[in-house]
């Protein structure tokens, strides 16, 4: 049989390596040596300022209040996300007229671009015209216009409920993917043992779901954790900073003030932030699975 | 629905189903409905639901006034790029990992992963300045390079698990008759990797064109920006025009909708094997 070369494989992988490397790696690498530099492309200061900017960091009040932001933002529209979404995988999974259809349509929310998400939210829950609060005064819920995203009690709410719309049926198309993964013939056992629909579901589907529901709630949370197009197209972290995150905040120092040292701690501690998250849940997945060995 | 369930069962299905498409479509129904809606029944006191009478205004606006050509434009030359070199780049990972003698393919693998999990606020300093000193900003170049990069884990992991489902025997009869690795790869994998491609090529195309902040930082001209920096930026001086706003949604959203409709069930199956991804 005639042999391949060796290299073969290797020249194969080079674009990929070249690729990744120029445009994730590198910058990674970059990012982090600026965050220990005062680099700034107004004042064209550029000198290694050591864990300068990490201090500054822990005392500014700008990046704790982000931070909080980023933190609720991130509890909160995980756990709707995932409760809503395990909702709409219960009924999804059901056999219905037109099913395909339906399935379909849950992708729209999905596939729509963010800044379009952002924008119609934008005028659904627009303080003057929206129609968020004609239908609530329509219904008494409300006595009179509620001004959304431009008040500081409503707005990181208001951007909460745009994520949960727009991600809440993604979530419920991954965990439709793992309900399929349950043998029928477990709820069929459970259902002539005289289980009630409820029972099957808190005793056999939880269960066998429970790991598809930690990793896509995990992957939802990392992502959350970035949240940026919503916010900064919805609010720009305003009004009075009220919605400012972790990202909109990076962007804004690196971006509008031009401070590349200090922008590049801010997003470097982001980075840090979530690798740790993602590691100390792999090892967590990891000591779980051979407990069950 | 089986005979089975009651009608209490049949009907709460029902009702559900109904709240999930109402969810997922009516917002949009809403714009669309908007986007044909004058201004003064925009800002009436009572919204009316059906536009009377209709108007093509806000497209006139959309396309005459704010040239949202040209933005579509840009974007179907960056998306589209983005899907070539995605699919052309990834393919000869895959196939690498997965058809040819290599040391450490799994690792290799997860190592391509978890890169893309890297935040993206986390990049885009760097690449800006990078960019800047390459004299790349404002340039297709800049954003199909990056969109690329971010576009291959998913796009070589996908196609890894295709390749791996083939059988072993395929690729020794290739080398029986004398073929070489590349042309196993282009004459007889990836021809028969068509739903996997048309899959992960839907993916990187979407994910291209939704793209915001990199297309917000790297570009500054109408004649590079994307649509969703089009969009963002897409306000008059003294008020919000929702009703152009809405149109150019509509215009940008239907490909994508009229795209899922038709490849439901392969973009369904490609998220899901990508969901170890997210």
């Amino acid at each position: 049989m005639p042999r391949w070369p060796d290299a073969t494989p290797w020249l194969l992988l080079l674009p990929i390596a070249v690729s990744i490397g120029a445009v994730s790696i590198y910058p990674i690498l970059n990012g982090i040596w600026l965050s220990f530099r005062n680099t700034s492309l107004v004042s064209q200061q550029d000198d290694f300022v050591g864990l300068l900017n990490y201090g500054l960091l822990l005392g500014d009040e700008g990046f704790w209040n982000a931070w909080r932001h980023t933190v609720v933002f991130t509890l909160v529209s995980t756990a709707l996300e995932t409760l809503i979404g395990l909702g709409m995988a219960l009924l999804l999974f059901e056999r219905f007229p037109g099913r395909g259809l339906v399935r379909a349509a849950v992708l729209v929310p999905w596939a729509m671009p963010t800044v379009v998400t952002s924008k119609m939210f934008g005028w659904l829950f627009d303080g003057q015209h929206g129609v968020v609060n004609w239908l609530l005064r329509s219904v008494g819920l409300i006595g009179a216009n509620i001004n959304w995203y431009g008040s500081v009690d409503h707005a990181l709410g208001t951007i909460i409920v745009a994520d949960v719309w727009k991600t809440a049926p993604f979530m419920a198309l991954l965990l439709l993917a793992g309900l399929q993964t349950i043998p029928d013939s477990l709820l069929e056992a459970a259902r002539m043992d005289g289980a009630k629909p409820w029972q099957a579901f808190i005793f056999v589907r939880l269960p066998m779901l429970w790991s598809t529901l930690l990793i896509a709630g995990l992957f939802r949370a990392l992502d959350a954790f970035r949240v940026f197009d919503l916010v900064y197209v919805l609010t720009g972290g305003g009004p009075a900073d009220s919605t400012e995150t972790l990202s909109t905040l990076s962007y804004k120092t690196l971006f509008s003030t031009l401070q590349f040292g200090y922008g590049s701690t801010l997003s470097t501690a982001m980075f840090i932030t979530e690798a740790l998250i993602a590691a100390g849940f792999a090892m967590f997945i990891v000591r779980k699975i051979g407990q069950a060995r | 629905m089986t005979a089975r369930h009651g009608p209490v069962r049949r009907l709460s299905v029902g009702v559900g189903v109904v709240a999930i498409v109402g969810w997922s479509a009516g917002p949009f129904l809403w714009q669309l409905s908007t986007s044909f809606q004058d201004d003064k029944a925009l800002t009436a006191a009572t919204p009316s639901l059906w536009p009377s009478p209709g108007t093509w205004e806000h497209y006139y606006n959309v396309f005459a006034a704010k040239h949202f050509q040209l933005y579509v434009l840009n974007s179907v030359v960056v998306a589209g790029l983005t899907t070539i070199f995605c699919l052309a780049i990834g393919a000869l990972a895959a196939f690498s990992l997965s058809r040819l003698r290599i040391r450490h393919r799994f690792g290799i693998l997860i190592a391509i992963l978890s890169v893309s999990m890297f935040p993206q606020i986390a990049l885009v300093g760097p690449l800006y300045l990078l960019a800047s000193a390459l004299g790349l900003l404002d340039t297709y170049a800049s954003l199909v390079i990056a969109y690329m990069a971010l576009g291959l884990p998913l796009v070589t992991w996908v196609l890894f698990g295709y390749f791996e489902t083939f059988p072993r025997e395929l690729d020794e009869a290739a080398r029986m008759d004398g073929i070489g690795p590349i042309g196993l790869l282009v004459r007889i994998i990836l021809p028969l990797s068509a739903p996997a491609l048309v899959t992960v090529g839907l993916l990187a195309f979407i994910a291209a064109w939704n793209e915001f902040m990199f297309a917000l930082a790297f570009t500054s001209t109408i004649d590079h920006q994307t649509i969703p920096v089009g969009i963002a930026n897409f306000t008059d001086l003294y008020y919000v025009p929702w009703g152009d706003i809405a149109a150019a949604s509509v215009v940008v959203t239907l490909p994508l909708i009229a795209l899922v409709l038709v490849f439901q069930r392969h973009i369904v199956e490609g998220l899901t094997q990508g969901a170890v991804k997210g």
